[in-house]
Order: C-alpha cells, then structure tokens, then sequence
C-alpha cells in the first residue's frame, strides 16, 4: 500500500493521461487523413444535399 | 367485424408504457404534493400534477381513436414542426425576460417593482440565462437533431412515442425551471439553478433523448455516421455527463425543494466551472456545430469545405473543450497550476475553433454570389464570423493577466453575447428558416424581405450591445484597480455602477433590437406556415434524381 502515495497516482495520471489521450487524437488524425478513407468522405461531404424534404424515408 | 377490435389492443409498446407511467407519475404527484409541508414544493407539486393529468387524458384519448400509430416509411417530422414552434416562443420569452432585466440596469428607479419580488433581477436573472440558453437553444438543437439524425441516417426516429415524450418533457422542464426561478427556489449553480427534483425529472427526460437518438442511428440505412450527428452526440452525451455530475445533492427531505451540494469549497468552484464551461463547449458549441455542417451545406448547395477537417475539428474541440473550464476561477483559491492548466487549454482551442469556422465559411466557395442574393446565407455567414470572434476573444480573456482585468466587469457580459446572439441566436434563426417551408411543404418562405430586415436588426443590435459592453467592462475593470495615492480605493463600487448608465442604456437598445427580430421573424414564419402548401409537389425519395456531385473546393 506504501507505493500508492499522491505523488505516483498523480504521475499516472498526469502521463499516462497525456499518453493515452494523444494515441487516442493520433488515431483520430490517422483515421481523417487515410487515403482509402477519401472517396467516402467525398461522398458523406454531399450527404446534407440530397432533396429529402419529403416525409417519405 | 375485426376493425372494432384493434383499436387498444395492439397500439404499439412504447406508447402504452408511456401511456402506464404517465398514470402512475400522475397519482404519485397528487401524492406527494398532498403530503408536502413545502409550500413551493406543492406549487411545483400542483404543475407536475397538471402536466401528468393532461398528458393522461390527451392519451387516452389518442388510444381510443388509435393515433399513435408509427410508420416506418415516413419521418416523424411532427415533433420537428413542435421544436420549431417551441424554439421561437421560448425566444420571445427568454429574449424579453433580458431586455427587461437590461432596463431593471438602465433605469432602476422605473423598472425596479419593490412589491413585486419575484420580478427582482436576482429571479429574472436565471429565467433570462435559462430561457434564452435552455428553453430556446436547447429546444433548438432538440429539433434540429431530430431532423438532421433522420434525413442522414435514412431511418424514422427510433422509439415511437417517446421522441414526444423527449419533446413534453423537456417543456415541462423549462416550465418547472421557470416558475422556481420567479417563486425563488434555488440551487445558486450558474446554469443549473433548478432544484434537485427537477434535475431529476431532466435526466430522465435526457437519457430517453439519448436513447431515441442512439436508436435512430443504430436503424440507419447508410453505412457512415454524418459528422453533424457526431456532433449532436457528443452534445447529449456530454450534457448528460456533466448535468448528472453537477447536480450530485442532498435533499433535506424527500418532500423539501431544498438540497445541499455534495461538493463544498474550492471543489464546488471547480465542479461548477467544469460544467458551467463545458455548458458552452457542449451545449453552445458542439450542438450549434451540428446545425452548421447540415444547414450551411444545403443552403449554399454546397458539399462541406473538408470532410477531413470537419473530423479532425471534432475530436481536437471536445479533447480539448473540457479542460478549459478552470479559467472561471482565476485568483482564486483555487491552485495555481490548475488554473494555468484551464488558460493553456483554452488558448490552444482558438485552433479547432477557428478550424470549424474557416470549414463552414469555405462551404460557401463557388456560392458566394449568394451571400448577396439570400439574407438567409447571410445569416449563417455572420452567424459563424460571430463564432470566430467569440472563439478568438474567450481564449484572449482567459489569459492571467487580461482576466485580471476583464473577469467579473461587463465585457465577460459582452463576451457571451457576441456568441450567444451573434453565433448561436443567428445559426438557429438560419435553420429555422430553411426548415420551416420544409415542414410545412411551402415552395418559400413569405417574405424575404423580412428576412433581410431581421438581419439587419438583430446584427446591429449585437454590434451595440457588444460595443457599449466592451466600453463599460473595460471602464468599470480599470475603476476598480484604481488608487489614490494614499493606497485606498479610488471608486466605490456604485460609483462604477453610476459610470455605466450610457451603456446600460445602449446595450438595453440592442437587445430590444434582437427581440424585435425575433418578432419580425416569428410574424414572417407565421405567415409562411399559413401560405397555401406546394401540392405533392415533393417528389418521393426513391424516385428523386441523385444530386449532382458537386466537387468540394478543398
């Protein structure tokens, strides 16, 4: 129990945090700037013009 | 023979268990208002009561004529059309709930009503805050998300009735908030001033919106989530989220409107602050973006600038929002290093701010004719210029030393008005007017005359009351550092009261101003609703022509 001081739950938090969020970040960059991912988002950038005004799905 | 059967009998689930609950609720309020020594509770007691009784009857009703039949091949564009109503009645009220509080500044000894307390500013104060924020912003991005979720998913809203109840609900909500407000109960949060019943009664309203809205897009028919519902879910999650946290209490009893905060000192401080700030970034901002990547595209008829980008800005904002709120509580007791945390996090989301707007903004490429052929582009175009600026002035005004200046003075006022009126008053003004004519199937709106005049209205009046805050802020931040050369206080603190009055006045005249848009929009919205509709002019959507693809001018 001695090893479970402020200090060391802070330091885990602090940079396993900063860690775990910037892979997290990096896999979200990753994942926009994929080049097989361009034809979709090309496609999902037109989505809002489709004319569906109508009630019919 | 077998029609006089099926009526009851086989009405769908969700509305018999909304059906079932709303009865119970409904004795279980009669119940506890009965029993309650709290003479505010049974006030309260006596509107849930009312709310659950008439929602009773208006079922039972509905049951017997067999109403509330849902069908999949349609949308559930009813609850929009409700959205979109409820959006510009709680924009009068919240809007001329703050021009009143801004005369009650202006000119004290007229609007100030000794015998009429619950018309204090201290009570009017949240039903502004709450209106214009909660009841009209909220109800807002209710509609909105609705809509958006259904036509980019392909798919009827999940659920069947309780879409309604996310709709009633969130109304009883405001009403509750509205009338504690004036009655004088409390919890003394910023933003979250109701009391712990009715935090309650709104996280149960929440987690069903969550639910519909994890519903619609679990049914969805295109493969890829649209990046404006990434939005909107970060918004309800996050909401919910920080609602549920910040409101942690304890009644004093079970029948008693008051509660104590499970949190106490600088912990509380902090508390509030981390939701108070992320009530801007989720609610204001991440909600309100949603709107601009579907409306601005389908108005401008324009693909999104960068689709890369629009990700990109989602995950860098809410990364990055939800650090930002300990700048609220510089010099304080708060420690040094957490708030330096808050500026460094707020100055480095100037970036994904700014990344959103130039992608909205850039929308318009190869459409920018149109700024000046439709009011409408030009209000979401000021809408996100506004946004811009916002977004620049918060990470300036969270900086140490320019708060040492700006914090507690008018321009922090000022500040949240360029977002609130220019930023989100706009975009929500702009969607409403594209989708109004798309609800009621008319061809146009009235009168686009009108349009352009509202425009005009509402942006010079947040350009005065902008003006004449960032004036009196910067005048009152510099009064109350001065000293005489004996050390003391050169001003007393209405001495700096005194000092504002021309501005008081001329922030009061904007605001009516953006009132008096609001009203100019709701008589042209009105109108539209009741112009003669486009006969089966829409043609379905399996027949419909794609789109042309349009090239996106990244």
């Amino acid at each position: 129990m001695s090893g479970l001081t402020y200090e060391t739950v802070a330091r885990f938090a602090q940079q396993g945090g900063t860690l775990y969020f910037a892979l997290i970040f990096a896999a979200a960059v990753a994942y926009a700037l994929w080049p097989q991912h361009k034809e979709a988002f090309q496609r999902l950038a037109q989505l809002p013009l489709e004319k569906d005004e109508s009630e019919d799905v | 023979m077998t029609q006089l059967t099926t009526t009851a009998d086989d009405a769908p689930f969700s509305v018999l268990l909304i059906y079932t609950l709303t009865g119970m609720a409904a004795l279980a309020s009669v119940l506890m208002t009965a029993l309650s020594p709290d003479p505010l509770f049974r006030l309260h007691g006596w509107i849930f009561t009312g709310a659950f009784t008439v929602a009773f009857l208006v079922m039972s009703a509905g049951l017997g004529h067999d109403r509330f039949r849902s069908d999949e091949s349609r949308y559930e564009d009813g609850v929009v059309r409700a959205g979109v109503i409820a959006t510009m009645v709680w924009a009068i009220v919240g809007l001329g709930a703050g021009v009143l509080i801004a005369a009650q500044l202006s000119w004290p000894n007229q609007f100030y009503f000794p015998e009429y307390g619950f018309l204090n500013f201290g009570r009017l104060r949240p039903l502004h805050t709450s209106g214009v924020i909660f009841a009209f912003g909220g109800n807002a991005l209710i509609a909105t998300s609705f809509y958006v979720v259904q036509r980019t998913c392909k798919a009827r809203l999940a659920g069947g009735l309780w879409p309604w109840f996310v709709f009633w609900g969130y109304q009883l909500f405001i009403v509750l908030a509205a009338t504690g407000y004036v009655a004088g109960i409390t919890q003394s949060r910023e933003y979250a001033e109701p009391e712990w019943y009715v935090d309650l009664w709104l996280t149960i309203v929440w987690v069903a919106y969550l639910l519909v809205f994890l519903g619609t897009l679990w049914k969805r028919k295109e493969p890829h989530i649209y990046v404006a519902n990434w939005f909107y879910l970060s918004f309800i999650v996050t909401i919910a989220l920080l609602h549920v946290v910040n409101n942690l209490a304890m009644p004093v009893g079970l029948l008693e409107t008051r509660s104590y905060s499970a949190f106490a000192g600088v912990q509380d401080a902090l508390t509030q602050w981390w939701y108070g700030h992320n009530a801007v970034g989720f609610f204001l901002t991440a909600g309100f973006l949603a709107m601009m990547y579907y409306f601005v595209p389908k108005r401008a008829e324009r693909p999104v600038y960068s689709y890369r980008l629009s990700i990109v800005h989602f995950w860098s904002l809410i990364f990055i929002y939800i650090w930002a709120g300990p700048h609220h509580l510089h010099y304080t007791a708060l420690p040094q290093w957490a708030q330096t945390l808050g500026m460094t996090f707020s100055i480095m989301l100037w970036m994904p701010s700014w990344g959103g707007m130039i992608n909205g903004l850039m929308t318009l490429s190869g459409a920018w004719d149109k700024l000046r052929t439709d009011p409408v582009i030009r209000m979401m175009v000021v809408a996100m210029a506004f946004y811009g600026m916002a977004t620049f002035e918060g990470p300036l005004m969270s900086i140490r030393a320019v708060n040492s200046l700006s914090h507690y003075t008018d321009w922090t006022i000022g500040h949240v008005h360029s977002g609130a009126l220019g930023w989100n008053g706009l975009i929500t003004f702009a969607a409403v007017y594209c989708l109004v004519p798309w609800l009621w199937k008319k061809e146009r709106l009235y009168s686009l005359k009108l349009v352009e005049w509202h425009f005009w209205i509402a942006t010079s009046g947040i350009l005065l009351y902008i003006a004449a805050m960032w004036v009196s802020g910067i005048m009152e931040g510099l009064m109350w550092r001065e000293y005489t050369p004996q050390g003391f206080l050169a001003n007393s603190f209405v001495e700096t009261v005194a000092a504002k009055h021309i501005e008081n006045v001329i922030r009061t005249i904007g605001g009516l101003l953006f009132l008096s848009g609001a009203v100019i929009m709701t008589y042209n919205l009105w109108r539209t609703i009741r112009m003669p509709g486009t006969a089966q002019a829409e043609l379905p959507a399996t027949s419909a022509a794609p789109a042309p693809a349009l090239q996106a001018a990244e």
